[in-house]
């Protein structure tokens, strides 16, 4: 089992993880579970029937758009990053939080490490399973290391133009 | 010159102490190379055939006399006393040690520099203009609009890890200083049919391994909404640009393959989703930032100065001086003084600290504080007085730094090439010295006018061969360094990619080949033609046919 680190107020705490991330070749155990967007598209209708939590997993070209009608039933949305190199996932979370408003929690699977903690963070992100061997107190710390910030993302905070307006 | 108020400071200061945190993690051993790698790459320092190189950003070119003297110090104190400026307009240190590296960015800091973002998938360091706030043929002042894109860009979360590295310039006139083809976008700013400012926006320009001039995708791009059309072009990159083949990954192969209408469609359809004021500045801080940059001091002065003409008539290499390195200013009786640094036999782009020091000084007593970067690889004293040039030109002679050769055959492009960097596959550098001795007669250079070499010392081109009337490239055949000569690029408003010559040439014969170009040239010539207008008119085959006849 990955370990999970929620992101809640400005803080990174250890998380016990209900959901069971579902391959496309595993039967769909009981309980809550994450599939790929491809099993969604094929078994969502029949999955989002039942008293179950429900998260879909989408690659790294697959955007969030392909979900609009179904993302306000859906609790978690895990986009991946299958090298922590390939930041397709951060313009998938921000279109997610800011565009379809998607209030579920926004998971970063895959190659994921605690250098990407400012821009997870500020794309929308709210839960990590993190590769390396990093800590909450490290991501906590990390995520905090710029005072300010230039441009306005999904985390709501006050960019540079508007501390100085006295917004 | 716009001045970092306390939050711009704090970022600097708060990116120093993270890269200090992150170099002392490395040196106890805590990480390995390969994990620091990423991180120290974020922060300009690359490590290179025989030490560490640190690139420090000069963003859109622009220097303060505090900040030349800061890179003169950090020069002296931490490298071997010199710099190479780069057709990008940073700085490069070629000799550095790891351990020295955080206290360099804290030294930076204090005048406001970095080296953030001058390596790495994301919004590389910004060029502009050089001649920004100087010359009359600009519509507004480029710089306003760099330091806007400066902000929005750095450290921004969605666009740090980009399929490639992402450059854009800005200029505001029809005279192309800043190479805006040649970039992942180019911006240049005019006023539309109504007299309102906008931008003209070009997305997917290139050179390297695949050169492509940049296609126009928006005509005009009110200005105030700058921003959010940028984050609408980077996010299309960002989500369906190539990444599984670093070679393919440049934003020009994403509009080649889908065409620049199709691109700018994508562009529009993402843009008009967007919730623009969330992105756009806000009209104060537009104000902020352009008063910042407002032109304040200039005097009242005879367009005419009877102490520079007079100088011009009784002293020769100061009239070749003024032929060419002098520039009209805006304001009637200032100059644009260009400061070469292509001096004979000297490494292009080289400065030494020394050298910093002066023209710091120049730039403090004679021009408003103020020195610029071109992406040719000088400088430039945007803001003297006529009456004070023949002092600033004697005082650029004792350092060796007033080379009368600004656009002729000796103001070469070249990077560093092999002898520096681990990619090149041959050198650049002697290349270049080599063709400046054989036209180090400055009659002779000026007899044949302007012709922009450019050398590279492999395929990623940071020396923009490409865009040379003369490029040339070096190339590794079978151990020994060839070169391939290119004719008829140019990387201004009449922007081209330049054709191969012919067969690649040894070390010693790329010389003797140029004469033989130049030859062709002199002898084909009509009146007012320069080197690229008669190899246009002429095409290449006279030419070829001069420099491989012997091998017939």
């Amino acid at each position: 089992m990955p370990k999970l680190i929620r992101w809640r107020g400005g803080v990174a705490a250890w998380a016990d993880d209900a959901f069971t991330a579902v391959d496309d070749d595993q039967p769909v155990p009981p309980g809550d579970v994450i599939v790929s967007l491809a099993r969604f598209q094929r078994e969502g209708r029949y999955l989002l029937s039942q008293s179950r939590n429900l998260g879909v997993r989408l690659a790294s070209d697959e955007g969030p758009e392909s979900l609009i009608v179904d993302l306000p039933r859906l609790s978690v949305l895990a986009l991946t990053f299958p090298k922590f190199r390939d930041g397709r996932a951060y313009s998938a979370a921000r279109i997610a939080r800011e565009r379809l408003a998607f209030a579920g929690e926004l998971r970063a699977v895959g190659d994921v490490l605690l250098e990407m903690a400012v821009p997870l963070v500020r794309c929308g992100f709210d839960a990590i399973e993190p590769t390396d061997a990093s800590t909450p107190e490290q991501w906590t710390r990390v995520a905090h290391r710029f005072r300010h910030v230039y441009q306005r993302a999904a985390d709501g905070r006050a960019p540079a133009f508007a501390e100085r307006d006295g917004v | 010159m716009y001045r970092y108020d306390e939050i711009d400071r704090e970022m600097l200061a708060d990116r120093a102490a993270e890269f200090r945190a992150q170099c002392a993690r490395r040196l106890s051993g805590e990480m390995t190379e390969d994990q620091f790698k990423p991180l120290r790459l974020m922060n300009g320092l690359y490590l290179q055939l025989h030490a560490y190189m640190l690139r420090i950003a000069i963003p859109y070119g622009a220097l303060r006399s505090d900040q030349m003297r800061m890179l003169a110090h950090v020069a002296r104190t931490y490298d071997q006393g010199y710099g190479h400026f780069t057709t990008r307009t940073n700085l490069q240190l070629h000799w550095i040690k790891l351990r020295d590296a955080p206290d360099i960015l804290d030294d930076l800091a204090k005048v406001g520099l970095h080296a953030i973002q001058t390596s790495g998938n994301c919004i590389r360091n910004l060029t502009a203009d050089p001649h920004a706030g100087a010359t009359a043929e600009e519509v507004d002042d480029p710089r306003i609009w760099a330091e806007v894109i400066r902000q929005w860009s750095t450290f921004h979360p969605e666009f740090t890890y980009l399929p490639r590295k992402f450059k854009i310039a800005v200029t505001a006139s029809p005279k192309d200083r800043a190479a805006i083809r040649v970039y992942d976008i180019g911006l240049r700013l005019h006023r539309d049919d109504e007299n309102a400012l906008s931008f003209e926006v070009l997305v997917g320009g290139g050179l390297g391994r695949l050169p492509h001039l940049g296609p126009v995708i928006r005509q005009r791009l009110p200005v105030r909404h700058l921003l959010s059309y940028l984050q609408a072009v980077l996010r299309v990159y960002n989500r369906h640009g190539r990444r599984d083949n670093p070679n393919k990954a440049r934003i020009k192969i994403l509009v080649a393959a889908l065409g620049p209408e199709e691109f700018a469609r994508q562009v529009e359809e993402e843009w008009e989703l967007t919730d623009k004021a969330s992105v756009d500045l806000p009209s104060t801080e537009l104000a902020r930032i352009r008063a910042g940059f407002a032109p304040t001091g200039f005097e009242t002065l005879s367009p005419v100065s009877t102490a520079f003409e007079a100088a011009k008539t009784f002293d020769r290499a100061f009239a070749r001086f003024a032929r060419r390195n002098v520039l009209t200013h805006k304001v009637p009786g200032y100059a644009l003084v260009n400061v070469s640094l292509k001096a004979i036999g000297e490494t292009p782009g080289d400065c030494s600290a020394d050298q910093m020091d002066v023209i710091a000084d120049l730039a403090e007593r004679y021009s408003m504080n103020e020195v610029r970067v071109t992406y040719e690889q000088n400088l430039l004293l945007p803001h003297v007085k006529l009456d004070d040039v023949p002092a600033v030109h004697a005082a650029l002679s004792a350092a060796g730094l007033a080379t009368a050769n600004i656009n002729l055959i000796s103001d070469i492009i070249a990077c560093p090439g092999l002898d520096y960097c681990a990619l090149a596959n041959a050198r650049a550098i002697p290349i270049a010295q080599d063709i400046a001795r054989r036209f180090e007669d400055p009659a002779l250079a000026e007899t044949i006018g302007e012709l922009k070499i450019k050398i590279s010392g492999c395929i990623n081109a940071c020396g923009h061969h490409h865009v040379g009337h003369i490029g040339i490239l070096g190339v590794d055949k079978k151990g020994e360094e060839f070169y391939q000569l290119t004719l008829g690029g140019s990387a201004e408003d009449d922007a081209a990619l330049g054709q191969v010559l012919g067969p690649a040439v040894a070390a010693d014969k790329v010389a003797p080949s140029i004469d033989r170009l130049v030859e062709v040239y002199l002898r084909e010539r009509r009146q007012g033609e320069r080197f690229i207008d008669t190899f246009r008119r002429a095409g290449l085959p006279v030419f070829k046919e001069a420099v491989y006849a012997e091998a017939h």
